[in-house]
């Protein structure tokens, strides 16, 4: 995941320097005011141990190996500001001093690992693991949970760097000129590697890490576990943010409008007949044409259900823009209506043990 | 001797998890010692200013990145040849052990470009029957060719400099003081903490008797690092004590004694105008 020199073009490199450095400033600013003296000699040995945890080399079932990087244990040990420096020093060192991901890429690399790694590790952990106590099970598997999605958002992010390569930077012959994949190549390939063996040893050092700490040094993890009065005042606050966001987005959604022609393998039975569907059909499939018959499973399962709203337009609203917004509410809300009730259910089931 | 007996002979023994972690950490320390007693030496870029050779070589892996000629990252590839023979290290092995685990790993990435890039077919490869095209060919050739060049002029400036001195150059180029006593520390409880784990893990392995299972080889590992997490915070906390007590409020002080010379200012004139040049002549 270590992305070397030469793979990301430099226009690439200078936009994940200048997205990155806030999030340095801000994580350095509060180390500091946070631990003040402790500050230089906690990161530096935290660093060096991320840096030596990085090559251990897990076996993995099926006999293969992989190493973890550490960004979820050093999230819940340190908190995401202090994880997102000690991370990003450990890569400094990695790639100046042994040369293991490159120097005009080292601002992607923390951008993956550092900050949306540690983000991602430290905020599903506090999800997961919730109030359950220091030494509670749950935290060690939140923690394994926390690792192995920090890695695989990581590996996305890389993954998209590298696909967007081909598509910006190539020259009049077609030749790529940085990282030669596409996403359509570049995601699977990236992502099929990190879910099955690099997020597994993630999943497990972060997971026995945790178990470890709970039976050596509990009072370590105490840092991500807020007071009972904050967490339920940061669980309202995110709560807020999330609903004012996804107004946002319902509002937002008849942006979609605005894409030309229809998603790719999204096409109906009616679109195989239409001149126009079948020629964006056409440039959608780098060049290669539809069958001239619909194909017969797709032609028998189309008519097996049939959407109440086709195409996101009800047919009592004639506008096609309020159409989509009262969709994108009809949609949330159902979802928000089956995760309740979900949830009523498993707190019935659960409350007879607490 | 039973079948079971002779099948056991024959198998190649492989080597213990706790041997193999030991092995490998104590390689890279090894290595990393190695570097120390290069930089040490009486070589041309040895000699130069560590600030000099700090911008020269960010301007030069920078140019590679920049450039979309090969012939160009073939030149500076050839330029960081010359370099790396001019100051001796070349016949220390440095450069063909990096090379090697480049081209295995950028090789392994870019290999199937050849075919995955479409574009005007050169030859048809036999079994399968996939065309290799020249965009891929170039494609490929360009990654590999950017991957050894940059990380060979990367290893030149930290081979023929003491970690010591390339972050007094940062500091001098403005990197934060914080900044540069941290990574100048992590550097130090790097070996300390590596050499911890590899210690344990010989500890171990002189203890076991019987073929430990994939599970029990995980817990081994976790286990290890638990005990070196726990001893980076006891270390953390010694080492902070240790800081307190000599006075230490929160300011760090580096020295900073360099003193440029006419060849260090000609060194990085010629490092800096390549990106230049290339800049000029590929509008």
């Amino acid at each position: 995941m270590h992305i070397p020199d030469g793979y990301l073009s430099p226009a690439t490199c200078a936009a994940a320097y200048a997205i990155t450095a806030p999030f340095w400033y801000v994580a350095f600013k509060r180390v500091e005011r946070l631990l003040h003296t402790r500050m230089v000699p906690l990161l530096a040995v935290f660093s060096a141990f991320s840096f030596v945890i990085m090559m251990f080399n897990l076996p993995l079932p099926g006999g293969t190996t992989g190493h973890a990087v550490g960004v979820a244990v050093a999230a819940i040990v340190l908190g995401p500001s202090a994880s997102m420096v000690a991370i990003s020093i450990a890569l400094l060192i990695q790639a100046v001093f042994f040369g293991d991901g490159g120097i005009t890429t080292y601002a992607a690399n923390c951008f993956n690992m550092a900050v949306v790694g540690s983000l991602v590790a430290y905020w599903s952990y506090v999800l997961i693991a919730g109030q359950a106590a220091l030494e509670s099970p749950r935290r060690v598997v939140a923690a394994a949970i926390a690792g192995y999605l920090a890695l695989n958002v990581a590996a996305l992010l890389t993954a998209i760097e590298f696909g967007v390569q081909p598509l910006l930077f190539h020259d009049v012959a077609g030749t790529p000129l940085y990282a030669p994949y596409p996403l359509s190549i570049a995601i699977p390939a990236m992502m099929i590697g990190h879910l099955s063996i690099a997020g597994v040893a993630e999943l497990a050092i972060s997971g026995g890490l945790i178990a470890y700490l709970q039976r050596s040094n509990p009072e370590l993890l105490a840092c991500s576990m807020p007071s009972a009065a904050a967490a339920r005042a940061k669980v309202a606050n995110s709560t807020r943010r999330f609903w004012y966001g996804l107004a946002g987005l319902m509002l937002a959604s008849p942006l979609g409008l605005l894409a030309a022609g229809t998603a790719w393998g999204e096409w109906g039975v009616d679109d195989f007949s239409s001149a126009e569907a079948r020629h964006e059909m056409l440039q959608a499939s780098g060049g290669i044409a539809p069958p001239e018959v619909v194909p017969s499973g797709l032609e028998r399962l189309a008519s097996v259900w049939s959407a109440p709203i086709p195409d996101y337009a009800p047919a009592f609203l004639h506008d096609l823009y309020v159409g989509y917004v009262v969709s994108a509410v009809m949609g949330a809300g159902l979802i928000v209506l089956l995760l309740l009730l979900i949830s009523t259910l498993v707190g019935r089931k659960q409350s007879p043990e607490c | 001797m039973s079948p079971e007996a002779a099948a056991a002979l024959r198998k190649p023994r492989r080597r213990h998890l706790a041997q193999r972690l030991a092995q490998g950490l104590l390689r890279a320390m090894d290595q990393a010692q190695a570097s120390e007693s290069l930089a040490a030496g009486d070589g041309w870029l040895q000699g130069l200013d560590p600030r000099s050779k700090l911008i020269g070589a960010l301007a030069l892996i920078v140019s590679v990145v920049l450039t979309h000629s090969l012939a160009v990252v073939v030149g500076l590839f050839a330029l960081a040849l010359l370099l790396a023979w001019r100051s001796q290290l070349l016949a220390a092995g440095v450069c063909q052990r990096l090379w090697l685990s480049v081209l295995l790993f950028s090789g392994t990435i870019a290999l199937p470009a050849l075919v995955l890039v479409p574009g005007r077919a050169l030859w048809q490869l036999p079994l399968p029957g996939w065309a290799v095209s020249e965009q891929g060919l170039r494609s490929a050739a360009l990654l590999i060719a950017r991957a050894e060049t940059s990380s060979t002029l990367a290893l030149l400036l930290i081979v023929s400099t003491p970690w010591t001195h390339v972050l007094k150059a940062m500091r001098c180029l403005g990197a934060p003081l914080v900044l540069v006593a941290i990574l100048g520390m992590t550097h130090r409880y790097l070996f300390v903490l590596a050499q911890t784990a590899a210690q344990l893990f010989e500890a171990r392995r002189s203890r076991i008797v019987a073929p430990m299972n994939g599970a029990q080889q995980r817990a081994l590992a976790t286990s290890a690092a638990g005990v070196v997490l726990s001893k980076a915070f006891w270390l953390s906390n010694e080492v902070h004590l240790a800081m307190i007590s000599r006075g230490y409020r929160g300011e760090v002080r580096l020295l900073d004694d360099f003193h440029a010379h006419a060849r260090d200012w000609l060194a990085l004139l010629g490092a800096l105008s390549v990106p230049l040049l290339i800049l000029w002549g590929e509008r």
